[in-house]
């Protein structure tokens, strides 16, 4: 969609969402309609960009992290201009999974991409990222799971008629104008749609061998480097506002992986009073402030089990907007746990943002849990129904558990004839 | 306005109070004060946004000279990435070692300083700071946070009769030294804290937190020392409802 162009410096802005950058404010938290009096945003038109959508609280730009069972959670999805934090599972086999997710959900909806690792090249993890399912085949996998189930929640509840009034919860994802895509993990991308995306990689050992003439400003060098990059790459491609002639509006995705591991340079992993202590902090403010100024959304993975001093991990948490953390019970106790039998770990959703607003949708649901599954990666409420009599036998638990996942959340208790529904 | 002259502390402790900040910003505005915001963390639009949602429109006072604003952010780009020679009040931001926040100071002084002009005066300048932890993150040591906070009470409150008001975040159980000694450097020099804590038994829906406030140093020597209440709140779109303990509508 084209869109008007702005005129000057000094003037308002009546087409376009994101103003010259000199003068005016240059975020995207600009409230939609015109009644804002005196603000920035005093178009009553705003253009959509592909694969966004405005928040239904306050008009926020949203993406969409790739999972929509994860959008759900975070508020309907990921604010343009601020940082999703993933704290990183003890052996990082999930982490990547979310990375992925957002990686790829940017390349489906046409976004720009900025990848950032100092462990694997950039091109190597856009090679492995999975592919978008058309709809068809994957309802013909929801039909294999669901067994049909799907269509019993369709039949009018006799006894629990009440729940009938709820609206229904879909853990299944929906495929609608564009935000939010279902994914394969089994499958890879196809070739051709890396190829058209517009993407940036920054893979540290390739950057860090050139000369160090770069003022330290106690920030580690392969940080600095980060730092410039992206506010290189934000700046000359317009992100910022700062190239008004372009006519197509869109996000830049960034994805930084293994943040504040050694590999980037960093020592907060390593020792309790580390020297570079200030290092991530302050990496982590001026990629705020960077995003706060630009039509961006990071997505960084840290390893926070690694780091050893708690204040630091409380200070990256401040500074992050959504904090997503990732426990999986590989190794721990909670792997034999018959609570925990079907899932993979749990999924601690720490915070998140308030932005323009002095409150934020919470949800109720504080207990998530994950688990991949051959071809998905899905995210439940962990969730079982209350033990009635004495002698409830543990089978009769494990078809409850299961009728109880494939539904999504809060849908548990409307699995139509089950056990569990005799009282 | 019959407090002046005071340093009020913000804190919170695994909640976020920037609702105070935002009500503390409207209510300064609309009592005609000149305002200084140094806003570390959000952006401008954030707090304008707000605003509008408690009734006061902070692009009209910027404009009419009511209200100073340092954007943190925005700025910190631009010293970070465009550095220039005349220093910039978040100077530190491209030291090495731990700057201090001198140029932040002359920057609150220039922005607050009583102009004698024939146009009808602002009442008491006020500097509202969101938050001086992250400056601690920043790089910048508890003692020179410290310092500019004296400096600011001395200029702001004592000379100029205006007030100051800083959030910072209590970091509770997380060992961190640096916090623990702006934290209580600061209750020590406070006239007023204001607490906002989560509720001891964790998450709930209908009460999002508690807010403690500790009148110190009252005004008349001969009342009894420290006068504080507790309320719990509940943060609603357009403004915060406050409740005894115990006493919110949804146990009612």
């Amino acid at each position: 969609m084209a869109v008007a162009g702005t005129s000057g410096t000094g003037t308002r802005s009546t087409g376009s969402m994101v103003a010259a950058a000199s003068t005016n404010n240059v975020t995207s938290f600009q409230r939609r309609g015109p009644r804002a009096s005196g603000a920035d945003s005093g178009c009553s038109r705003l253009v959509s960009i592909a694969g966004t959508r405005r928040s239904v609280r306050n008009g926020q730009l949203l993406v969409s992290t790739g999972l929509p069972a994860l959008d759900q959670f975070l508020g309907g999805g990921l604010a343009v201009g601020t940082v999703l934090l993933i704290e990183e599972d003890k052996y990082n086999i999930y982490s990547p999974l979310l990375f992925n997710y957002f990686l790829a959900e940017g390349i489906v909806s046409g976004h720009a991409l900025l990848v950032a690792s100092a462990k694997e090249d950039p091109a190597d993890i856009l090679q492995k990222l999975p592919a978008p399912l058309i709809d068809h085949s994957y309802k013909k996998e929801c039909d294999e799971d669901i067994c049909g189930h799907k269509m019993e929640s369709d039949i009018k509840m006799k006894i629990a008629w009440r729940y009938q009034l709820f609206p229904k919860m879909e853990g299944r994802p929906v495929l609608s104008s564009g935000f939010g895509h279902d994914y394969d993990i089994s499958k890879r991308i196809p070739q051709e749609l890396i190829e058209t995306s517009k993407w940036h990689g920054f893979f540290l050992p390739e950057k860090i061998s050139s000369t160090f003439n770069v003022e330290s400003c106690s920030l580690t060098s392969g940080y600095m480097k980060l730092l410039q990059f992206i506010q290189n790459i934000i700046y000359e491609e317009g992100f910022d506002g700062s190239n008004p002639q372009k006519k197509q509006k869109n996000i830049l995705r960034i994805g930084i992986q293994n943040l504040g591991s050694p590999l980037w340079g960093d020592d907060i992993c390593c020792a309790e009073n580390c020297d570079a202590s200030h290092s991530l902090t302050k990496f982590l403010y001026i990629l705020r402030a960077l995003l706060r100024t630009s039509l961006s959304a990071c997505i960084i993975t840290v390893p926070t089990h690694l780091i050893q001093n708690k204040a630091v991990i409380a200070r990256v948490t401040n500074l992050s907007d959504t904090v997503v953390g990732l426990e999986s019970f590989i190794g721990s106790e909670k792997e034999t746990n018959p609570l925990y039998k079907d899932y993979h770990g749990l999924i601690h959703i720490r915070q998140i943002p308030r932005l323009n607003n002095l409150i934020y949708d919470i949800s109720d649901v504080k207990d998530l849990a994950f688990k991949l599954k051959k071809k998905l990666f899905t995210i439940e409420r962990l969730h079982l129904p209350p033990d009635l009599s004495d002698t409830v036998s543990r089978s009769s638990k494990q078809d409850l558990a299961e009728s109880a996942k494939l539904l999504g959340p809060g849908c548990g208790m409307t699995a139509g004839g089950k056990k569990h529904l005799d009282f | 306005m019959s407090v002046q002259g005071k340093l009020t502390l913000l804190c919170d402790a695994k909640t976020d109070g920037s609702f105070l900040v935002h009500h503390f910003l409207s209510f300064y505005l609309k009592a005609n004060c000149k305002v200084c915001l140094v806003a570390l963390i959000q952006s401008f639009s954030h707090y304008n946004i707000v605003g509008q949602k408690l009734g006061v429109s902070l692009t009209a006072a910027r404009e009419r000279g009511q209200l100073v604003v340092l954007e943190g952010l925005k700025s910190g780009v631009d010293v970070f990435f465009r550095p220039r020679e005349e220093p910039h009040p978040l100077q530190f931001l491209r030291e090495a070692n731990a700057g201090d926040l001198q140029p932040l100071y002359a920057f609150v002084r220039d922005a607050l300083q009583p102009v004698d002009s024939g146009e009808a005066a602002w009442r008491c300048p006020v500097l509202l700071v969101d938050d001086l932890s992250v400056l601690l993150s920043l790089g910048v040591g508890p003692v020179a946070v410290l310092d500019f906070v004296h400096y600011c009470r001395a200029t702001v409150c004592q000379e100029w009769k205006g007030n100051v008001v800083c959030l910072v975040h209590d970091s509770g159980d997380t060992e961190d030294e640096e916090s623990d000694v702006l934290l209580n450097g600061l209750s020590h020099q406070s006239h007023l804290i204001l607490r906002a804590e989560g509720l001891a038994t964790g998450f709930c829906k209908d009460v999002h937190g508690q807010l403690r406030i500790l009148w110190r140093r009252p005004l008349q020597p001969t009342t009894h020392r420290d006068r504080s209440l507790t309320y719990q709140y509940k943060i609603q779109d357009k403004s915060v409802s406050f409740f005894a303990k115990g006493m919110s509508p949804a146990v009612l």
